[in-house]
């Protein structure tokens, strides 16, 4: 049976909120030093594909991740982190994201925030469409789990 | 100097914003793309929350420097309907839904020291890299 019901336990949209405007800002002031968009597939995969913009594409990568760890150091307890134990599914996952989003120009940061900030067509067909497969993967899994 | 101290800063925050809305857990995020069945809304609201500010920050800037509106990532002159934009975006939404990571979360994941981390890391770029060969040779 197809039904919607909000998941009221883990619903958190205060933090959500707070989350998602530290994004905001951070995309606005990397636009400000660098006139790019802060799509990360985009910075990731040139970081390693291409020599263009090294340095800067290097740091925003460090940061990414230290900024994570200073602020798991300060609070001092474990983020909850949840992932599927099966291998060859993270690998299968992980290559349809590279493959996909180097295919299509962009992910949830490129398309879904910067894009859709500067009210771009393309990206706001593209998150539709990652979007709705997304779903749509999720939805046939848990079915197959469940029958 | 200033520039790349700005990127830094620019990442850390980014990184931050997503360890604090908890997008870097796989399962909150297949939760929310769990619209038919016991659904976690919390992603829209991290996107909505980051346009609303990014969105006149972006309209703001782009006023102050028009002449730099050239160098944005993707070019806005590319027509709409575009098969490889279709394409990509339908692949990526498979592989998220499929894990839960997209780029970012899995980037700033590695923090927590998970192997899973790397082992979706190294994927995804192996995903990049086939890619833009294909890209490149066509």
């Amino acid at each position: 049976m197809i039904s919607t019901n909000i998941d009221y336990l883990n619903f958190s949209p205060a933090n959500a909120t707070l989350g998602g405007v530290l994004i905001g800002i951070a995309v606005s002031l990397f636009f400000f030093t660098t006139s790019r968009n802060a799509g990360i597939s985009g910075i990731l995969s040139d970081l390693i594909l291409s020599k263009a913009a090294r340095i800067q594409n290097f740091l925003f990568i460090l940061g990414l991740v230290l900024g994570p760890l200073v602020y798991t150091a300060i609070i001092a307890e474990p983020m909850k982190y949840v992932i599927t134990p099966s291998f060859s599914l993270i690998v299968l996952g992980g290559f349809l994201v590279g493959f996909g989003t180097k295919l299509g120009n962009g992910c949830t940061s490129g398309h879904g925030v910067c894009g859709i900030s500067r009210f771009s067509i393309r990206s706001i067909l593209a998150t539709c469409v990652f979007l709705a497969a997304g779903t749509l993967t999720v939805t046939l899994m848990d079915w197959f789990v469940h029958a | 100097m200033r520039n790349l101290t700005l990127v830094f800063i620019s990442g850390s925050i980014f990184g931050l914003g997503l360890v604090i809305s908890e997008m870097t857990n796989p399962e909150k995020v297949r939760s929310f793309l769990r619209v038919f069945g016991n659904w976690d809304p919390s992603l829209l609201f991290v996107m909505f929350s980051a346009i609303f500010v990014s969105a006149p920050m972006f309209w703001i800037l782009k006023k102050r420097r028009p002449q730099k509106q050239a160098s944005l990532g993707i070019n806005s002159n590319q027509k709409v309907l575009d098969g490889q934009l279709v394409m990509g975006a339908g692949l990526f939404g498979i592989g998220w839904g499929l894990v839960g990571f997209c780029p970012g979360p899995a980037v700033s994941s590695l923090s927590f020291g998970h192997v899973t981390s790397i082992i979706f890391m190294v994927a995804m770029i192996a995903g990049f890299t086939l890619s833009d060969y294909l890209k490149s040779s066509r």
